[in-house]
């Protein structure tokens, strides 16, 4: 592993299949009475959020706490980033007191790079920007693995809000990595510039998108980022790329139905789909811990490119 | 390289430690098997199967049917990971205990006794699991060296060697073939 | 005092002028240009050790001084510093200080900066709108009065086709031209790189290259309709050339420039070797391969007039910030001799002669000043290149008051022995031997 985990693109395929078979065993700690491990005893991971995030945040510090490490969560709001200190200045701030792990969350992408090259401590991006949001694609492509036997080969569907989509960009580099048939679909407004060249093919149809697909996986459409008119109105979109029972059934019988979260009912995914049969949107929060303690657990260890890095 | 323990060899000895067990036991009725990854957990499996088979042939076969046996993975537990490695981080193995420990007799499994820190850890973790009655200890090999007071209770074979040396078993389950050699 | 520099190869294409004559400098101006000139017993003579070729002095038409307003960027004793090091004998400075250059008050603060430094000559450009706020047209007869050599909104286009209709008109009363930063600002947004694969895998918002060719287009329509002269800024898309080349087939009186960074660099260098970098976030954009190309095709063919560095000064602390934070823009004074050496002449693109031209004969000929050729009675402004220097870049080491640059370590082939500004040499450069006689001439003035 390299030192940090800042996007899909540092892990080679060996690397995300150790992480997740690594995750399978984390998994077996939550079901015990005990649900703790004392394997990062003494160490100190700083979860550094930007943004307000609940779920991945939680997710995080479930995972640092099962594995006995001393968490520490700051939480930066928008208003004080205008006013306050540099990030370079939080960083140095906080590597003055030797945390071994940052966990970053910010809506400026590439602001884990910029952290990256400043802290000896490991990094791990929880989130950055538009870019990447690595542990999400892991903890989906896990969840996919739960109930597929391969990812090779599989045709999955990616649905929305492509242009400003970090779960987006982890999940193509890490599904055509691991050798998946990705499609990415979306209203031509939100669909950025040369994704062709990311290996993927690009759809403005979602029935296209989803015939005999084996997984879809819908992604948020943020209403807070929709202020450029990318659309004309929320119920527009909901009737050309809304995920209804009606659309499922042109995927394949045992298709899953998969999201990152926070849904928008009724606006990218209709109600009766996403707590019907073929979702999977709880057991991939489920899975989010399990995943996150993998990559906490394996980054810990020694850095092959340390000399480099 | 030396092999000190040929499969035959290995063979008579685990059957005699099953023997030992159920000589010492008195009833296995709350005794379970836990097997340390990875060697550790064939042997158990193996060692579960003698004892059951020998209880059959004397007709005193348990009532509540063949011993429990689990696998530990201990790799979360080991005292060296605190160190900053140089190296990549260990690949955890699968825990897979599917019974309550609680006031079972509980015998851990491993391949081979050296410096007792995997048994330490394994402590650790078996005490998470739930507050057994007892925990017994069955190596195959004992290679001496201890760093921390801990002893087996069944032990295959005492195997004297140098801290330069490196006892490699090998299981037909895990490696294709049964055998013990000391490395240099 | 009168001294004369023997040995170099002169190339001066405004007076079909290359290959080995002798120099006679005259005090601040140009005696004679010839081959095996008389020296007479007042004049010192300077032989220049082999390879030297002597240039008209530089002209760089398009950097920031930030002065006033922005001091800790640069200033102008600190930006004609590193001018004169880079080899330019003077720059034109853009308006977009604090307060704006939009009166003569600013315009006679600057020039006073300017000689209180004596390094290279300064030419302010003043805005075109009042506190370049796009909606009045700013006192430019008061400004060219003042100074100044041109009017432009930098930093940000003439807000509306009407505005920029009148400022090409009101500029023919006094031969100038208006200047663009060409940039639909809706079609901008909050971009902050090149719209493509790369912006789109890093998670950047995009800019597109039509963003600058719509505004081009648009000014050089206006520009034929109101018969003004429109020089169009730091081109960066090979749709803005092409908009270019279609005016000047047209006659509409355009002209363009391109920046080193923008014939070199690609929008790669958004991920490689440094994902974020900074100093890979200017205004307009690093663009795609094709674009690069096309400035190359410019440059060779003609279409592209001027080469200038859109010199853009930052504080470390400015650019030491998330990528959609920092400002854009990086300098460029003392890197854009040595880059186009290496990949302009070295690599074959273009001949030394029309690099001369780039740099020197047409910036001058576009603002309208005095300088560009080496014409006996002209101001002695010389730049002495040698061609075949190594030159690795260093950003600690320049003078600029910042170090925002993108090619920090690169190796390259060719860069300025010396810098002449009215006689009297204001650089040296301690890596070229031989020059010691120059380094020892008393100051001129």
């Amino acid at each position: 592993m390299k030192k940090d985990l800042l996007s899909i693109s540092d892990l080679t395929r060996d690397e995300i299949y150790r992480i997740l078979e690594t995750a399978d065993a984390m998994r077996e700690i939550g079901t015990r009475p005990i649900k703790k491990v004392p394997t990062l005893r003494g160490k100190t991971v700083v979860n550094l959020f930007y943004e307000p995030s609940t779920r991945t945040r939680t997710s995080f510090e479930i995972a640092e706490k099962r594995l006995s490490a001393d968490t520490l969560n700051i939480a930066v709001s928008a208003s004080s980033v205008q006013k306050g200190e540099t990030l370079a200045d939080t960083a140095m701030n906080i590597e003055a007191m030797s945390p071994d792990m940052i966990v970053i969350r910010h809506a400026s992408s590439g602001a884990c790079h910029l952290l990256s090259r400043i802290c000896k401590s490991r990094i791990i991006n929880a989130g950055d920007g538009m870019h990447e949001h690595p542990t999400q694609a892991l903890l989906d492509a896990y969840t996919i693995r739960q109930h597929k036997p391969t990812i090779e080969g599989l045709k999955v569907a990616i649905v929305g809000d492509l242009l400003h989509s970090r779960v987006l960009r982890s999940n193509v580099l890490l599904l055509t990595k691991l050798g998946a048939d990705v499609w990415v679909c979306g209203p031509p407004t939100l669909v950025p510039r040369g994704m062709q060249q990311l290996g993927v093919t690009v759809s403005t149809s979602v029935e296209a998108a989803i015939d005999r697909a084996d997984v879809i996986m819908m992604l948020r459409i943020q209403q807070e980022r929709m202020q450029g008119a990318y659309f004309p109105s929320l119920r527009e979109y909901f009737s050309l790329f809304g995920m209804t029972s009606a659309r499922v059934a042109l995927a394949k019988p045992d298709v899953i139905i998969m999201h990152p979260g926070p849904m928008n009912r009724g606006v990218e995914i209709a109600s009766d789909v996403a707590d019907g049969p073929h979702s999977v949107i709880l057991e991939q929060v489920a899975n989010g811990v399990a995943v996150r303690m993998a990559v906490l657990y394996l980054l810990a260890g020694g850095v092959e490119d340390e000399v480099a890095a | 390289m030396p092999v000190v323990m040929d499969a035959n060899r290995i063979g008579r000895t685990l059957t005699r430690i099953a023997h030992e067990i159920l000589e010492r036991s008195r009833g296995i009725d709350d005794l379970a098997l836990v097997g340390i990854q990875r060697r550790g957990v064939p042997l158990a499996r193996r060692l579960a199967t003698m004892i059951n088979q020998i209880q059959e042939e004397d007709g005193t076969a348990s009532s509540a049917g063949p011993l429990a046996t689990g696998a530990l993975d201990i790799t979360l537990y080991r005292d060296d990971l605190r160190r900053h490695a140089a190296s990549a981080q260990p690949v955890v193995g699968r825990t897979d205990i599917p019974f309550s420990i609680d006031d079972k007799r509980i015998l851990l499994v491993d391949d081979v006794l050296f410096t007792g820190r995997t048994i330490r850890a394994a402590l650790d973790a078996l005490i998470e699991f739930g507050r057994p009655k007892s925990i017994h200890l069955a190596v195959l090999v004992d290679r001496g060296h201890r760093e921390l007071p801990i002893k087996a209770d069944y032990v295959g074979k005492n195997l004297p060697t140098s801290l330069s040396q490196s006892v490699q078993v090998r299981l037909v389950e895990t490696d294709g073939r049964d055998e013990v050699e000391i490395q240099e | 005092m009168k001294w004369l520099l023997k040995g170099g190869r002169v190339v001066d294409p405004a007076n079909g002028r290359d290959g080995a004559f002798d120099v006679l400098i005259d005090g601040e101006t140009i005696a004679r240009v010839g081959r095996n000139l008389p020296v007479d017993t007042d004049t010192q003579v300077v032989e220049l050790p082999a390879g030297i070729v002597i240039s008209p002095g530089l002209i760089d038409m398009h950097v920031h001084l930030r002065e006033p307003g922005q001091e800790h960027k640069e200033t102008v004793a600190t930006g004609t510093a590193a001018a004169v090091v880079g080899g330019f004998t003077a720059v034109a400075c853009m308006p977009n200080t604090s307060p704006v250059n939009d009166n003569a008050g600013v315009t006679e603060y600057i020039l006073k900066q300017a000689r209180a430094a004596n390094l290279a000559r300064v030419y302010p450009i003043g805005a075109v709108s009042r506190g370049q706020n796009g909606e009045q047209l700013a006192d430019i007869a008061e400004l060219r009065a003042a100074g100044c050599v041109a009017v432009t909104d930098d930093g940000r286009p003439v807000a509306t086709a009407l505005l920029m209709r009148r400022a090409l008109e009101y500029t023919q009363m006094f031969n100038i031209p208006v200047i663009e930063h060409c940039e639909e600002q809706s079609l901008k947004g909050d971009g902050v790189a090149h719209e493509g694969f790369h912006a789109s895998s890093l998670g950047l918002r995009g800019i597109p290259g039509e963003c600058e060719s719509i505004m081009a287009q648009r000014d050089i329509s206006l520009a034929e309709l109101t018969g003004g002269i429109v020089h169009i800024a730091h081109m960066s898309a090979r749709q803005t050339l092409d908009a270019v080349r279609y005016g000047k087939h047209r006659q509409v009186k355009v002209t363009c420039e391109v920046a080193p960074h923008h014939f070199i660099l690609t929008d790669e260098r958004l991920g490689t070797p440094t994902p974020y970098d900074t100093n890979a976030k200017m205004n307009p954009p690093l663009r795609e391969t094709a674009d690069r190309d096309a400035m190359l095709k410019g440059l060779a063919d003609g279409s592209v007039d001027v080469i200038a560095t859109d010199h853009a000064p930052h504080h470390y602390d400015e650019k030491h910030v998330e990528f959609d934070r920092a400002p854009f823009g990086i300098t460029g004074l003392e890197t854009a001799v040595s880059l186009c050496f290496d990949r302009l002449i070295h690599a074959g693109v273009i001949s030394l002669p029309r690099l001369i031209e780039l740099l020197s004969v047409n910036p001058a000929r576009i603002i309208g000043v005095k300088g560009g050729a080496l014409t006996e009675g002209a101001p002695a402004d010389l730049t002495l290149l040698a061609p075949d220097l190594a030159v690795t870049v260093q950003a600690a080491a320049m003078v600029s008051k910042s170090k925002n640059t993108p090619f920090d370590g690169w190796k390259l082939r060719g860069g300025v022995a010396a810098t002449i500004v009215g006689g009297r040499p204001v650089y040296v450069n301690a890596a070229v031997s031989g020059l010691a006689l120059l380094s020892d001439r008393p100051a001129a003035h």
